[in-house]
C-alpha cells in the first residue's frame, strides 16, 4: 500500500492505496464521487476525464500515485455556489445529453477546449476537439451547439469578471 | 400549448443529476460488504472443456469463491431462453442448442463464460482468475454465417444439424414467380448488412443482492427492461419466485437493444449472491461488452425486384442468411424474421413479395436486436433495389420511387402489415426542397472542379413500431404480451407520481411523460415524477425497444388518466353538490357546467383523501389508478432521407456533406427530445455505413473488441443535420404518436450507401465503406447508366 493525498474539488483527502490504483478508481471507490465514469478503460473514450491541475486528463489510464500532490476537479465540483457552471447549462439548454453517461466527461473536455482554444469557437474547431470523448446518444450535433454555447457565456463571464 | 404541455420543446427535467454527477448507474451501486465477481472467458471460438483446476487460484488472497457450468447444473440453475418461437417452412420448431449461463463440457465463441471468480477486490478476483488452468481441445471454427450450413463446417449445437436454426419463409411465393416470370425489368443485387457492435456508452453491469432474512434477491442490473428481466430469471432460469426477486434498473447509460436481453453475466452475480450470501458486483470492461453483449445485423442478402414497362414494381423476392451467432439470444430468432421481411414492401404499393431467410448458427457472439432490429436490414435491401432499379432503368431515384409509393390507406401489403396512415409524398417533397435536390448537379460540378467525386443517395423507409399487438405477436411466435401498464398515483396535495413499465435509457421519459401529465392535468410539470425500473415499485411492464414507450407507454398513462379523471370528477360532483355528469374539467379546475362553482385539481386530490364530503361506502377514498394498454396495431413511422456525400478519390475518404431528414412520427410530445433521438440514430446509421464493423479472423478471434479497432463515430466523422417532420396522426393510440426512437438508424445507411454508389456510378461498395474500401472501389469504372 502507499499513501496519496491530493485536493480533490477544494478538500484535501488522502488515503492508502494499493499501487495500481487508479486515478478513476481512487475517485469512484475511495472517495465514492461516481460522477466521474468509466466507459472504456483504454483512454479513447473520455466518459473518464477529470482536471488534473488544471488540464484534463483520463482517468482511467492514470494512477492516482502519479496525482500525489495535485489538484483534482471532478464533475460534481464544477458548479460553485449551487449555480451551474456554464458549460453544464449549456449541456441541458441545448439537450446536449440523453442518457447522460458520457456527459460529464464531455463536460469537463468542453471546459478544457474553452480554456486552451479560447471562447469563440466554430464548429469544425468544436469538433476536431471532442476527437477524444465518444457520444452514442446524440450523434453529437446538440453536443456541439452545447459546446459553443457554453463557450461564449464562459467568454462573457470572463470578460464580465475582468471588467469588475 | 402550454410552455410543458403537449408539442413544447421543454428542457429535460432528468438533466440535473446527469450534468452534475449525481446520475446513478449500476456500477455506483455499493451494497455493504459486497464481493465482486471476474469471469474467466473462453480464449478459443469453438473447444470441448476437459479439465478446470481452479485449486491454486481458490487459495489466491481475497478469493471467496469460484464457480463452474458444474456448480449452476448441480443448483438446477435453468439456462438462458429465446422467447420467440420460429417455424421453419416445413412446419418444424426452431432448433436451439442448451444456453448454460456457465458453460458445459464446451465454449462456442470467444468469450464465452467458462467460470466466475468472486473476491474481496475485483483486482484479486481477476489475478486469481489467471491461475485457473483450463484444458481446452480445440475445434474447428464457424464463422462465415454464408458457409455455417455447409456439410464440411463443424457442428456448433448437436442440436440443430447443419448449423441451421431454421429455414423460414414469408409471402406467396408463386404469385412472386409469377411477378418476375412477367416483368419488364429484373434489378438484382447481393448485399452484406455488416455485423455491429451495438456499444452503449455504460458497459453492462450487475449487483446481486441477497437477503437471508426475507430470502429475497435482489439484483441492480443494466436493463431496458426489468420486469422481463424478473420474469425470465424468476419462470425460465428459477433462481426465485417473483415476489422473492427484486429487479432494478436505476439510471442506464444507453441500450440501444443490447440491455433488453437476459445475460449469463446478471444471472450468476444474483445467483451467487445467495450462493455465498454476499453482495456480488460485476461491471464488464469494454472488451469484455465487446465480445459479450449481443451484435447487431450480420445477414446475407440476395434480392430482386420487378418492374413492369411503366417502372411499377410488381414483385420482390428475398433471400437471407442470417447469423444467430453461437446461442439464441432472448428474442434473436424474431429479429430476422418478423421483424424483417414484413418490412419488405417499404413504401410502395407492391403486390408480391417473398422472403425466405436461413438462421445459421456460427462459433461468434449470439446476435440479437440492436437498433431498429430487422429493419434496418428489410430497409437497407429494399431501399438499395430501388436506387439501383431507378438508375438501371433511366429514372429519377425520386420520382421512381414517388410513382410506386402507397397513397391509399389503410393498405394491406403481402407481407403481414397494415399501413394504416401516411402521406409520403409530402415528406419527399419537403425533403427535396431542404436537400435543394436541384442543385445536386450544380454541386456535383463544382466537386469534379475540385478532382473530388459527389454523390446524392436517398432512403423512403417505414418501419413497423408502437411494438405490438399482444394476440398478433402471439400468433406468430412471441412469448411474451407486448403490451404496456402505467399506474397514476395522486397524493394528497395534488402532486402525482406515474408508475410505468417503460424504462428510460436516454429517451427523456421523464420529461415527455410529465409533459403528458402536465398538459393533462393542468398542474405544473414539477409537480409530476415518473418513477419506472424497479420491480417493487412497478408492478409490471414490458420496457422500452421498438419505438414502443411513447406509442404504448404513454398510451398505457392515458389511459390511467382517464380513470383518474372519471374519479376526480365524482369527487369534484359531491364538493361542489353537483351530479358528476355536469362536471367540466379543464385547465386543472372542476366546474360546475353553466356556473362559476369550481375546484383546482390539488383540492379534489385532497379532498378524495379526507373522505369528509362523500360516503366512502359508496365512493372509495383516494386517488389512484392503473391501466394496461394493449395496441390494436403496430405503427408506421415513416419519411424519406438524404444524404450527399463528397469522396476525395486520392484518399477513398468519404465526406457527408449534407444529411436531411423529414420524419412522420405522428403526433410529437417534445420536438427537441424527437430531434435529439433522429440525430442519435441517424449517426449511428452513418457508423454502419462508414465506420463500424465486426470483424472475426477464421479462428474466431474478434479483432474489433476495443475502441482501438473498431471505429465509433467521433464527432469530425459526422456533419450537423437537417432535420423536419411532417405529421400524419397514428390513429390507433389516443396520443397520435407513431414512434421516432430507431428511425434515424433504419434510414441512414442505404442513403449512404446510395450516395457513395451514385458518385462512384456502380454498385460495388460495401459497409463499412472505409477509406480502404472506397478507395479500391474508385480503381474499378463507372458503370454506364441507363440515364447517360
Amino acid at each position: 500500500m502507499v499513501h496519496v493525498s491530493m485536493t480533490v474539488n477544494g478538500r484535501n483527502v488522502s488515503a492508502e492505496i494499493d499501487p495500481r490504483t487508479l486515478l478513476v478508481q481512487f475517485l469512484r471507490d475511495t472517495l465514492r464521487l461516481t460522477g466521474t465514469h468509466v466507459g472504456c478503460d483504454t483512454s479513447q473514450c473520455g466518459a473518464c476525464t477529470v482536471h488534473v491541475d488544471g488540464a484534463a486528463i483520463k482517468s482511467c489510464t492514470t494512477l492516482a500515485i502519479s496525482c500525489n500532490g495535485s489538484t483534482v476537479t471532478t464533475i460534481e465540483g464544477l458548479a460553485k455556489a449551487g449555480k451551474l457552471h456554464p458549460m453544464q447549462q449549456a449541456f441541458q439548454d441545448n439537450h446536449g445529453l440523453q442518457c447522460g453517461f458520457c456527459t460529464p466527461g464531455m463536460i469537463m473536455a468542453s471546459v478544457d477546449m474553452v480554456n486552451r482554444c479560447g471562447p469563440d469557437l466554430d464548429e469544425a474547431t468544436i469538433r476536431h476537439e471532442l476527437e477524444g470523448n465518444i457520444c452514442r446518444c446524440t450523434g453529437y450535433h446538440n453536443i456541439v451547439r452545447s459546446v459553443a454555447q457554453g463557450a461564449r457565456e464562459m467568454g462573457a463571464a470572463a470578460t464580465a469578471q475582468a471588467a469588475e | 400549448m402550454s410552455a410543458t404541455g403537449i408539442g413544447a420543446s421543454v428542457k429535460r427535467l432528468e438533466d440535473i443529476r446527469f450534468i452534475t454527477g449525481k446520475g446513478r448507474y449500476v456500477d455506483d451501486v455499493n451494497r455493504p460488504g459486497q464481493a465482486f465477481a471476474y469471469f474467466l472467458r473462453s480464449p478459443h471460438a469453438h473447444a470441448t472443456i476437459d479439465k478446470i483446476d481452479a485449486s491454486e487460484a481458490l487459495k489466491a488472497p481475497g478469493v471467496v469463491a469460484i464457480f463452474t457450468g458444474d456448480d449452476i447444473a448441480a443448483d438446477k440453475v435453468g439456462g438462458l431462453i429465446c422467447g420467440w418461437m420460429i417455424h421453419s417452412k416445413d412446419g418444424s420448431p426452431m432448433q436451439a442448442g442448451a444456453h448454460p449461463a456457465l458453460a458445459q463440457g464446451k465454449v462456442r465463441y470467444v468469450g464465452d463464460h467458462v467460470a466466475v471468480v468472486i473476491a474481496d477486490t475485483y483486482a484479486q478476483a481477476r489475478d486469481a482468475g489467471e491461475q485457473i488452468v483450463v484444458d481446452y481441445t480445440p475445434l474447428p471454427a464457424v464463422v462465415d454465417p454464408a458457409k455455417a450450413a455447409e456439410a464440411d463446417q463443424a457442428q456448433v449445437h448437436d442440436a440443430a444439424p447443419n448449423n441451421t436454426c431454421f429455414n423460414w419463409h414469408l409471402g406467396d411465393k408463386a404469385a412472386t414467380e409469377a411477378a418476375f416470370a412477367a416483368a419488364a425489368h429484373v434489378t438484382k443485387l447481393d448485399l452484406v448488412n455488416n455485423r455491429l457492435i451495438p456499444n452503449a456508452m455504460e458497459p453492462r453491469a450487475a449487483v446481486g443482492d441477497y437477503d437471508s432474512g426475507t430470502d429475497t434477491i435482489t439484483l441492480y442490473t443494466t436493463s431496458q427492461n426489468p420486469h422481463v428481466a424478473r420474469l425470465v430469471l424468476s419462470a425460465f432460469i428459477g433462481l426465485a419466485p417473483e415476489h422473492k426477486l427484486r429487479v432494478i434498473a436505476p439510471d442506464v447509460g444507453g441500450g440501444f437493444g443490447s440491455k433488453i436481453f437476459i445475460y449469463a453475466e446478471e444471472t450468476v452475480c444474483a445467483w451467487a449472491a445467495k450462493k455465498i450470501d454476499r453482495p456480488v458486483k460485476w461491471t464488464a470492461d469494454r472488451t469484455e461488452a465487446f465480445l459479450s453483449d449481443a451484435h447487431g445485423r450480420d445477414h446475407v442478402t440476395h434480392a430482386e425486384l420487378a418492374l413492369d414497362a411503366s417502372g411499377r414494381m410488381t414483385g420482390v423476392r428475398v433471400h437471407t442468411i442470417a447469423n444467430m451467432g453461437s446461442y439464441l439470444s432472448t428474442f434473436a430468432s424474431s429479429v430476422p424474421t418478423y421483424l424483417y421481411a414484413p418490412l419488405l414492401s417499404g413504401q410502395y404499393d407492391i403486390p408480391a413479395i417473398y422472403a425466405e431467410v436461413d438462421a445459421v448458427y456460427t462459433t461468434t457472439a449470439p446476435v440479437d436486436a440492436y437498433r431498429g432490429a430487422g429493419r434496418p436490414e428489410a430497409t437497407f435491401v429494399i431501399e438499395r433495389l430501388v436506387e439501383l432499379a431507378a438508375r438501371e432503368t433511366g429514372r429519377d431515384p425520386a420520382e421512381f420511387r414517388r410513382q410506386n409509393f402507397v397513397t391509399q390507406f389503410p393498405h394491406q401489403t403481402p407481407v403481414i402489415m397494415a399501413y394504416d396512415v401516411g402521406d409520403y409524398a409530402q415528406a419527399l417533397d419537403k425533403a427535396l426542397a431542404l436537400a435543394d435536390y436541384k442543385g445536386v448537379g450544380a454541386r456535383k460540378a463544382a466537386s469534379a472542379a475540385k478532382g473530388k467525386l459527389r454523390g446524392v443517395g436517398f432512403s423512403a423507409f417505414i418501419e413497423a413500431c408502437g411494438i405490438a399487438p399482444s394476440a398478433a405477436v402471439g400468433s406468430l411466435g412471441a412469448g411474451v404480451g407486448l403490451w404496456e401498464s402505467a399506474e397514476v398515483r395522486v397524493n394528497p396535495i395534488g402532486t402525482v407520481e406515474i408508475l410505468t413499465g417503460s424504462h428510460s435509457h436516454g429517451q427523456s421519459h421523464e420529461t415527455t411523460f410529465a409533459q403528458l401529465v402536465s398538459d393533462r392535468l393542468g398542474i405544473p410539470i414539477g409537480n409530476v415524477s415518473i418513477v419506472h425500473g424497479d420491480t417493487d415499485k412497478v408492478q409490471m411492464g414490458m420496457g422500452t425497444y421498438g419505438s414502443r414507450s411513447g406509442a404504448v407507454g404513454m398510451s398505457a398513462i392515458v389511459k390511467a388518466l382517464d380513470k383518474i379523471e372519471a374519479k376526480a370528477k365524482k369527487v369534484a360532483g359531491h364538493v361542489l353538490e353537483a351530479s358528476d355528469q355536469d362536471i367540466e374539467f379543464k385547465d386543472g379546475k372542476f366546474t360546475v357546467k353553466g356556473t362559476d362553482k369550481s375546484i383546482d385539481f390539488g383540492s379534489v386530490a385532497l379532498q378524495a383523501y379526507v373522505a369528509h364530503k362523500f360516503n366512502g361506502q359508496e365512493l372509495e377514498p383516494g386517488l389512484k389508478e392503473s391501466a394496461f394498454w394493449d395496441p390494436t396495431n403496430f405503427t408506421f413511422p415513416a419519411g424519406v432521407h438524404i444524404c450527399e456525400v463528397e469522396i476525395d478519390p486520392e484518399t477513398g475518404v468519404v465526406k457527408v456533406d449534407r444529411y436531411t431528414a423529414v420524419d412522420d412520427f405522428g403526433k410529437l410530445i417534445n420536438p427537441m427530445v424527437v430531434h435529439g433521438q433522429v440525430h442519435g440514430g441517424i449517426a449511428q446509421g452513418i457508423g454502419q455505413a462508414l465506420l463500424e464493423g465486426a470483424v472475426y479472423n477464421d479462428d474466431g478471434q474478434l479483432l474489433t473488441a476495443s475502441y482501438m479497432d473498431y471505429c465509433m463515430p467521433r464527432a469530425d466523422n459526422l456533419p450537423s443535420f437537417t432535420i423536419d417532420t411532417i405529421e400524419t396522426p397514428c390513429p390507433s393510440n389516443p396520443l397520435g404518436i407513431k414512434g421516432c426512437g430507431e428511425a434515424g438508424a433504419i434510414a441512414s445507411p442505404p442513403a449512404v450507401i446510395n450516395a457513395i454508389t451514385d458518385a462512384l456510378g456502380h454498385e460495388d461498395v460495401t459497409m463499412p465503406a472505409t477509406p480502404q474500401v472506397v478507395w479500391r472501389a474508385t480503381q474499378k469504372a463507372p458503370l454506364k447508366r441507363a440515364a447517360e
